[in-house]
């Protein structure tokens, strides 16, 4: 009787060792082109810095790169971008973990399938399309009962704010539903409401994944642009933090609608102006990169919790 | 609470015979150890009440098309242990979950026929389903205790019914009881998925009867442990039952025939074949598919 074959088949091998390669480059690339991003955005950054010192651009709180007195004071930008996170925040984590609470708890089956991709729609609406709906209907209609300026933080703010609440509630709820549903029977055997197995059970289980979306949907905010570029308007002002009717009511310019004005405006050459694009890029980037190492770090602690 | 402490205390001046009356409920949980030896003081007719505390009347219920449940009458008893037993499917954790309606929160679940908790049919317009579970304590298959200390697993009951009086003194009181307190006393800030499988399953029970419910619902408790927590899980559920009515799910016979006083045998298609005393069901049933599935034949 003979001995079965198990021998290695060469085009076999061959094919495998191939398609292990192939795979390997497409994730390269990626890895390639964002290391390539950073390293030119660095780049520029240090030829920034050698004209002007990080010191001024970062402590300065005017920002004027092409009338003169020309200023590189990165603040009143950093100011604007927090003006719109901070009203966008107001807006959509509310409204977000609510949503998520409502899908996950409350809503049936049914109601769940088709509200949920619904609501993902809002996440498919291209961003220039909420640019304009802010500055044509949002502050038009917001200008009968508030003093506004016709470009304002208040509309933009609120506007991404709409923009991000699938983002909370999408990523919460997910949270929410991994939450093993023994606890939720515990929970109604001991005689609670609906409410409080909500609040006390799920919302604490699922809480770093709720606050990871919060974070996740912040640094999505911090980096919207055409929204802000279109209604939030291209004052780069220091903005009071104690004054929310002056923070909110007046056009302000956040990092991002400073740097789509310094790339699409007419600046000539490879001046101070232009290289500043990448400084503000650069500090922008530093931002949402935290931000987004903390929703992990806080995601990966959720992990931990039921094993 | 009060109404609870006088039933209990009317047992005791009943139960003559019994062996180790109980002069308080502290005592509970030293009569652990000696207990588990004795199953046969359970069996003693003079430790019984025999007052009705749950009755169902023609109970059927549906998941959608499928009838789980088909006709269920039967009459549970205060202040014993009362096992289901059948083989899966046969509808016994349906029976156990439709005395707190915790079917309630299967969309698909639907509930015709009557079941009585002391003669209120639970199934009125007027019984809110959150006011009927906190006076009925529930035990799960598996340990789920909630990701918090164990303080406030214990704690938690108590706080979403408003007893959060004495907290202290409830929590440990609940711990002793379920025989946990000596294990855990130096770490009640550390989480409660910390413990082991049957310890958790402890805390599981300390949680369920920290509110002091009326009624102790288990559904296979001791189904994801090893023989060793399993046995300890019966130990208490027998110093359980002097003070509360306790119903048990269980696939184990050997387990049923152990704790119980009465055992309902379900067989397929959610009928309810045989109720009866647990010694009878277990020497001498009447019906000849019981002692098929009692003596293994079948199930």
């Amino acid at each position: 009787m003979s001995q079965p074959d198990f021998s290695h088949d060469g085009i076999r091998t061959a094919r495998g060792t191939a398609f292990r390669y192939l795979f390997m480059l497409c994730a390269l690339l990626s890895i390639l082109t964002t290391v390539a991003i950073v390293a030119t955005l660095l780049i520029d950054a240090v030829d920034f810095f050698a004209t002007v010192s990080p010191i001024e651009f970062l402590t300065g709180t005017r920002w004027s790169p092409t009338n003169d007195p020309v200023a590189f004071g990165v603040l009143p930008l950093i100011s604007g971008t927090l003006i719109i996170t901070l009203g966008s925040a107001l807006v959509a984590l509310p409204i977000g973990l609510l949503t998520a609470i409502y899908l996950s708890e409350y809503a049936s089956e049914r109601r769940r399938a088709y509200l949920k991709p619904a609501l993902e729609v809002l996440a498919g609406v291209p961003t220039v399309v909420y640019g304009y709906f802010a500055l044509v209907y949002v502050t038009p209609a917001l200008d009968t009962i508030l003093p506004l300026s016709t470009f304002n933080a208040l509309s933009a703010s609120i506007m991404v704010g709409i923009m991000i609440i699938p983002m909370v509630s999408s990523i919460s709820e997910d949270a929410m539903s991994a939450v093993p549903d023994s606890l939720r029977q515990a929970s109604y055997g001991l005689g609670a409401t609906k409410f409080t197995v909500s609040t006390s059970v799920v919302v604490p289980a699922a809480l770093s994944g709720i606050i990871s979306s919060f974070i996740l949907a912040l640094s999505r905010a911090i980096g919207e642009t055409m929204i802000v570029a279109i209604a939030a308007g291209q004052t780069p002002r220091m903005v009071d933090l104690t004054d929310p009717a002056g923070m909110f009511l007046d056009s302000i310019q956040p990092m991002t609608s400073a740097m789509v004005q310094i790339g699409t405006g007419d600046i000539v050459g490879q001046g101070a102006a232009y290289k500043s694009l990448f400084a503000v890029g650069l500090t922008l980037f530093v931002i949402t990169f935290v931000m987004n190492l903390v929703s992990e770090l806080v995601a990966s602690r959720y992990r931990e919790v039921y094993r | 609470m009060t109404n609870k402490q006088m039933t209990s205390s009317e047992t005791e001046q009943t139960d003559d015979q019994q062996p180790n009356p109980t002069p308080g409920t502290d005592s509970l949980a030293d009569r652990g150890t000696d207990i588990g030896v004795e199953t046969s003081s359970r069996d003693d007719p003079a430790t019984v009440t025999d007052r009705t505390i749950i009755e169902s009347r023609d109970l059927d219920v549906y998941y959608g098309d499928d009838q789980a449940l088909n006709g269920i009458s039967m009459e549970i008893p205060e202040q014993q242990v009362t096992a289901l037993i059948g083989p899966s499917g046969c509808g016994k954790s349906t029976f156990l979950r439709s005395i707190n309606r915790m079917n309630d929160l299967i969309d698909i679940a639907r509930v015709d026929g009557e079941l009585f908790f002391r003669e209120k049919n639970v199934y009125d317009d007027d019984v809110d389903p959150v006011a009927l579970r906190r006076r009925i304590g529930m035990v799960f298959q598996s340990p789920n205790p909630f990701p918090k200390s164990i303080y406030d697993n214990v704690a938690y009951g108590l706080r979403v019914q408003g007893q959060d009086d004495n907290l202290d003194e409830k929590v440990h009181t609940a711990l002793e009881r379920a025989a946990l307190l000596d294990e855990v006393e130096d770490q009640l800030d550390s989480s409660g998925l910390d413990l082991s499988g049957g310890q958790q399953q402890r805390l599981c029970i300390a949680r369920a009867i920290a509110p002091d419910p009326e009624v102790i619902l288990m559904d296979e408790p001791a189904s994801a442990l090893d023989p060793v927590a399993t046995s300890k899980i019966e130990d208490l559920i027998e110093d359980l039952a002097e003070e509360y009515t306790v119903i048990i799910v269980t696939h184990n016979m050997q387990q049923a025939a152990r704790i119980s006083d009465k055992t309902a045998v379900f067989l397929t298609g959610g009928n309810l074949v045989e109720f009866d005393d647990t010694t009878k069901i277990f020497e001498n049933p009447e019906s000849d598919r019981v002692e098929d599935y009692i003596t293994g034949k079948f199930g």
